[in-house]
Parts: C-alpha cells; structure tokens; sequence
C-alpha cells in the first residue's frame, strides 16, 4: 500500500488482478461478501469476452436509451465567455448530451449492462443504492423491462428531499426502502444495500451506480460508462476533426466522469477535469463533499479510497446543493489519478453551481441538472482563460427535472 | 501488496511469537475442564464509558471465558441495527479506537488472564497508524483483533505488524466460504476461528441447530485452532449448542439489546444496567458450563 507511485507506460490498464490502481481500489469487505464479489468478476470477465453480450448491451443502448447521445456545440455559452475574455481567448465549449438518455442522466448505461449480467449469472432479484434518485430510477426502469424485482435503498433524509423520483421508482414497479440507520443518506444507503446483499447472496444482484465499491465494480461500472468518452472521440473527429483539448466532469462517486474520461486517458494533449462539489467551501469542515481535494485515503464499502473522515476515522457526512454528490467518498481510480496528476482535480460550490444551472438554461435552453452544473461552474471559469482554438468538453451528464423543487426553493419560488 | 492465497503458511507461523497467549492458554484450560467457551460481546462507550467499563469489568466474575469489545464505526456494513445503534451510542458517548485500548488497559489492572479481543473495521485502524495500533494495542493488553472489512487479501496493511505485535487476528468464516477459500482464511488466522453461523448481518437471525452442528466438522478438517460460533446466538440454550458443537460461543446482540432496554428515552444507563447485562452472561455462562 505504500509502494511508491510510478508513472505507469499506460492509464488505462487498471486494475491489477487484486482490484488495485495503485495503492487504491481493493476488496475489503467482510468474509461473508468475499464469495459473492468474486463471483460477480468471474461472470463479468466472462460476459465481457463474449459478443452476444455485447451485442445486447448496444441494442438496448441504440434503441431504448437512445444512443450516441448528440455532441453540442453551445454556440451561446461560447458566445458569452469571449465576450468577457481577453481578445484571441475563450474556449470552444461543446456538450455531451447525455441527459437526453432514457431516465435523463449516464446512470442507465452502466445499469443495463449490469442486468444483463445480473440474468446471465441467474438472478432473481435486483437491489440497487441511491441518493439524488436517479441511479435508483434507472435501476427500476431496466428491471421493469427485464421483469425482475427491485429493491431500491435510500437514505430517509433524500426520501424526503427527492420524492418525485422515489414516486417514479414506485411507478415502474419498484419497492423503495427509507434506510433510518446512521446519517439516512447515500452511505447508509449503500451499506444497507451490502447488509441485504449479505442476508441474500443466493438469489440477489447488487446493481452499484457508481465507480466506487468492492472490486470489480469500480473497473465494471466504468467500462460500461466509457461508451461516453468513445462516442465523444469519434462525434469530436467528425466535429473538427482532432481530438479535444480539455475535458471536464462533475464529480460524486465519479461515474460520469471516469465514462468520460478513460478513453483518453493515454492521450497526453488531452486535459482533464474532475469538479467536486465544493458545498459551501472546501475550507470547511463539513460544508462540502470534496474527498479528492479536501479528504484523505481510508477504507469505505469495499475500497481504498479519498474519504471525508474525521481524526479518528470516523466517516463525514458531505454537503452539497446536488444529492448526487454529497457522497463521502470517490471511485477509486479517481483516488489513483489524482495522485499521478492525470487528471486535475477542482471543486464548485453551491453558489457556483446554481449560477450556472440558471446560466445553462437561459442560454442553451437546456436545464441541467445540479451535478453537471458543477462542471459548468468550472468551464466558466476555465474557458475565458484558454486560446479561442481550445476545444472543451462537458459531460452533461444529467437533466434537471429532479432539481427544479430545490433551486426554487433556493431561489425564493413557491408553488 | 495483498497476500498471495498460493503461498503455503504453516498455521505455527501465524500464531504471534514473543509473549505467551492468554488466548490459547484459555482454550487448552477450557480442554482440560471439557466444555466449551462463553465469549460476551460489549461496544466500547455504550452508553458511556462508566458503564461499559462497569460491564468489561463484572464479565470474568460473571463466566466470561474470553471478551470480545466491539469498537464503534460510523458505518459498520455487517452489523445489524441492534449493534448499529451501539455502535451511534458510543460514538456519541466519545468512543475513539484510543478511548477502547484505554478501555482494555484498566481492565488489565484487575484481570490479566481474561483474553480480550477487539472487533471493528479496518479506517479507524488505519486512520491511527496500522503499526502504531497493533504495538498500542498489544501493550494495552489486548490479545486479538477481528477486523471486519479486512478479507486475508487485503491483510498485508495489518498482519505483519500484528504478528510482530504479538496480536492474534481472528479471522471470520461464513457458510458462503466455500472450500476453495477454506485454506486461504484458515491459514491467515490465529487464536480461534470465528464462525459466522448464518448469511447475514449481525443479531437478526439464528441458525438451526443441526446446520451448526454440520458446518463445524467441514472447518475443523482444515484447522487445529479453536472455532466459535457467533451470529445469532442470543439464548442460554443456543449458547450452549453451540459451546457443545464447536469450541465456543459468541453472544453480542443478545446482551447490547438487554442493555438498550434498561435505557432511558435519553440513552442515559439505569443504576442497574451493567447487574442486567451481567446476569445474563451468568445465566449464558452456567448454560454453557453445563453442556459437555
């Protein structure tokens, strides 16, 4: 664990055979799980050698989510950041659609190939983690196609902030569950998804929604993401005919952004950015969700990883605006190249992020939703610095139906 | 670097060189008077310091054979509510991986022959320094650990130091550990082998007697060391089932529960909250003595 970090001939070739990136990633998890998760890598090495799998997993993404989500050129939000840069300055901003996606954000993606993998090793069952929602929607929607039934896990506390979407779930048909134990949020979500999974190994698949967990969820859920970053080499080739010069991603767990960002990752002309969510400044203790730049490595559902802890090695609760980041940790490949410098790790806070949100949607026509605003806070800032031939690249990773209650509520509307 | 599950290990190289242990020394007396082990479980600081202390302290007098002291964690994944809000209550009480060392270390002014483990997860251990906690707590006088989130594969962070420390590490078995990882958990473990009784998570279910009774023997094929049986013993009668099959029994939620109840709508302890707890690992412990 403390091997010196070395600059590896490639990025992209993680992880090793123990689940590691570096020093980060792993399997720790209590003996009774041991069996399960290696049984989960030893089908998904499986599936991932096979085309008929493959296959599938593309027919549904052509066909029911709706890909290749579109690349957009945001002509305004370019057009609004040179009119304030320096002259010969101001990025060209372009946006990955992925909010267009059945269920409105990238989580379907990895939700899909997930099931699929969930009824080749013969599982009855689906229970799922959530804490904005929408992983937990996407879950139930790919289960109320495939007719299997769904569990979802849900702090009390989002329940109570994110009720339109627990109300979706419900419709398509799956069971919600109020996690009380602990803080109620995404965490205590997660964990109560391991104990179930724990009391119900024979017949149940845990479907993560993120590139964090036990090996080989972190690696699984961000090649199956990674059809974001492809599409996006191949929409930039036919745009302009190179590759991008800078990407940017918001950050939670880091799903979106590691789909983004893993196909260049060997790419040296090619920038990156991971924006955590700053909350109301990294500079305080609890008022942020910023692991990566505010945390420090420890051990948390199953990985080795930047957490928001205390001196003790008490677990944080994170704040942030958007309930899709304020989770404690971060995917443990983030961890891995935050500490190479692959990737460039920044936060946004609040504030910068609702201005943003409110931006988006006056001048692209596009309301975003609060965790991709994040991104975009740190491309207004970022594009009036950088050469007019700069190409950058924002994962809209989400759309902001779920989030229009919260920012009203912050915007002093009411119903 | 996680361990290598190919590498043969002689079981004698992982029992802790140095200071004799007070744990095998229990389990060849407990041989000797031919019965098995009654192992009460407490959470550090639930409800607070005085009465945990009270309790680790009554448990020998009481038929405590050895100890096991749970160190709360924010987010203990294997644990079930009753632990879970033990856990909330210690960690509001104050409780620190430091606060249970300090624990042991008074226990240890008036019992040295009791065998004390510590059980958690492995952020506080690393969050205190690895190498800095087993030295701690090795000279505190704790003589095993179980470190929940800690599989063999992952041991390397802990295992040479505890073993340099002179620490057992008690390894969890489960009935989804299958006899391929049989060997690998085994020959990492030292002390006793801890046998998770059901699939699941602390405190909410049992196991049939004759499921117990089936699943020791497959273990005991591939270890010398003594194996306990803990997860959903909760009755004198489960106790001592389980005392008579394997080598001992672990009783945890069974007891946090008897103390949550004499609670009070604050949390506060009743006078006579530890004499509760502590009449039930009497009742526990004849139970257990009288099965052979």
């Amino acid at each position: 664990m403390n091997t010196p970090l070395t600059r590896p001939n490639t990025y992209r070739s993680g992880p090793d055979a123990a689940g590691k990136f570096g020093g980060f990633g792993g399997r720790y998890v209590a003996e009774t799980l041991m069996p399960l998760i290696l049984e989960v890598e030893k089908a998904y090495a499986a599936a991932k050698k096979d085309p008929a799998f493959d296959a599938e997993w593309r027919r549904l993404l052509t066909h029911y989510v709706g890909r290749p989500s579109p690349l957009w050129f945001a002509e305004r939000v370019t057009g609004h950041l040179r009119a304030q840069a320096a002259p010969g300055l101001g990025a060209k901003v372009y946006f990955k659609r992925d909010e267009l996606n059945h269920t409105g954000a990238h989580k379907i993606n990895a939700v899909l190939g997930q099931i699929l993998l969930a009824k080749r090793m013969g599982k009855k069952r689906i229970i799922a983690e959530t804490g904005a929602g929408q992983h937990g929607v996407a879950t139930a929607t790919a289960c109320a196609l495939f007719d299997l039934p769904c569990t979802v896990f849900m702090g009390a506390v989002d329940v109570a902030r994110q009720q339109p979407n627990v109300f979706r779930m419900k419709l398509l048909g799956a069971e919600v569950v109020a996690v009380e134990s602990g803080a109620a949020t995404l965490k205590d979500a997660m964990n109560e998804a391991l104990r179930h999974w724990v009391a119900h190994v024979e017949d149940t698949y845990y479907c993560i929604g993120t590139v964090a967990g036990p090996h080989p969820y972190p690696a699984m859920v961000r090649d199956f993401q990674s059809v974001i970053g492809e599409e996006v080499r191949a929409q930039m080739m036919e745009a302009e005919g190179r590759l991008p010069d800078v990407l940017v991603a918001a950050i939670g767990g880091g799903s979106n952004a590691m789909g983004l960002f893993h196909p260049f990752l060997d790419d040296a002309g090619v920038r990156m950015f991971g924006v955590e969510a700053g909350g109301h400044g990294i500079e305080t203790v609890t008022g942020h969700a910023a692991s990566l730049t505010g945390g420090r490595p420890g051990v948390l559902h199953g990985n080795r990883t930047y957490l928001l802890q205390d001196e003790n090695g008490q677990i944080l609760e994170g704040h942030s605006i958007s309930a899709g980041l304020d989770y404690p940790g971060v995917g443990p490949e983030h961890a891995w190249l935050h500490e190479l410098g692959r990737v460039e790790y920044v936060n946004a806070t609040d504030e910068e992020a609702l201005s943003a949100f409110q931006l988006c949607a006056r001048l692209e026509g596009i309301i975003p939703a609060l965790e991709p605003a994040h991104a975009l806070a740190h491309v207004l800032k970022l594009a009036p610095t950088l050469p007019a031939e700069t190409l950058i690249v924002m994962n809209m990773c989400g759309r902001g139906d779920k989030d229009i209650f919260t920012v009203a509520k912050l915007l002093g509307e009411k119903f | 670097m996680p361990a290598d599950p190919a590498a043969p290990q002689a079981r004698s190289a992982n029992r802790p060189a140095g200071r004799p242990s007070r744990i095998a020394a229990r389990f060849a007396a407990l041989r000797a008077e031919g019965r098995g082990a009654l192992i009460p479980f407490l959470e550090a600081y639930d409800p607070d310091l005085a009465t945990s202390m009270e309790i680790l302290r009554g448990m020998p007098a009481a038929g405590a054979d050895l100890i096991e002291i749970g160190v709360p964690f924010t987010d203990p994944m294997a644990d079930g509510p009753i632990i879970q809000a033990a856990g909330q209550r210690g960690l509001k009480a104050g409780a620190t991986l430091a606060g249970a060392l300090a624990m042991v270390r008074a226990f240890r002014e008036g019992d040295d022959a009791t065998p004390v483990i510590l059980m958690g997860y492995l952020n506080p251990i690393l969050s205190y320094g690895a190498e800095r906690f087993a030295a701690d707590a090795a000279a505190a006088g704790v003589d095993g650990i179980i470190v929940v989130d800690m599989p063999p594969e992952e041991a390397e962070v802990l295992a040479p130091h505890a073993k340099e420390a002179g620490l057992d590490i008690i390894r969890l078995v489960a009935p989804t550990t299958d006899a391929a990882r049989l060997p690998l958990v085994l020959n990492a473990s030292s002390g006793f082998v801890y046998y998770v009784a059901i699939t699941g998570i602390t405190g909410t279910k049992s196991a049939a007697p004759e499921e117990l009774a089936a699943a020791i023997p497959r273990i005991r094929a591939h270890t010398d060391l003594p194996i306990c049986i803990g997860f959903g013993v909760r009755t004198p009668e489960q106790a001592a089932h389980a005392a008579r099959v394997s080598d001992g029994a672990v009783v945890a939620s069974a007891l946090i529960d008897t103390l949550a109840k004499s609670l009070d709508a604050e949390g506060r302890p009743a006078p006579d909250s530890a004499r509760r707890v502590l009449d039930q690992v009497r009742a526990l412990a004849q139970a257990v003595r009288a099965a052979r």
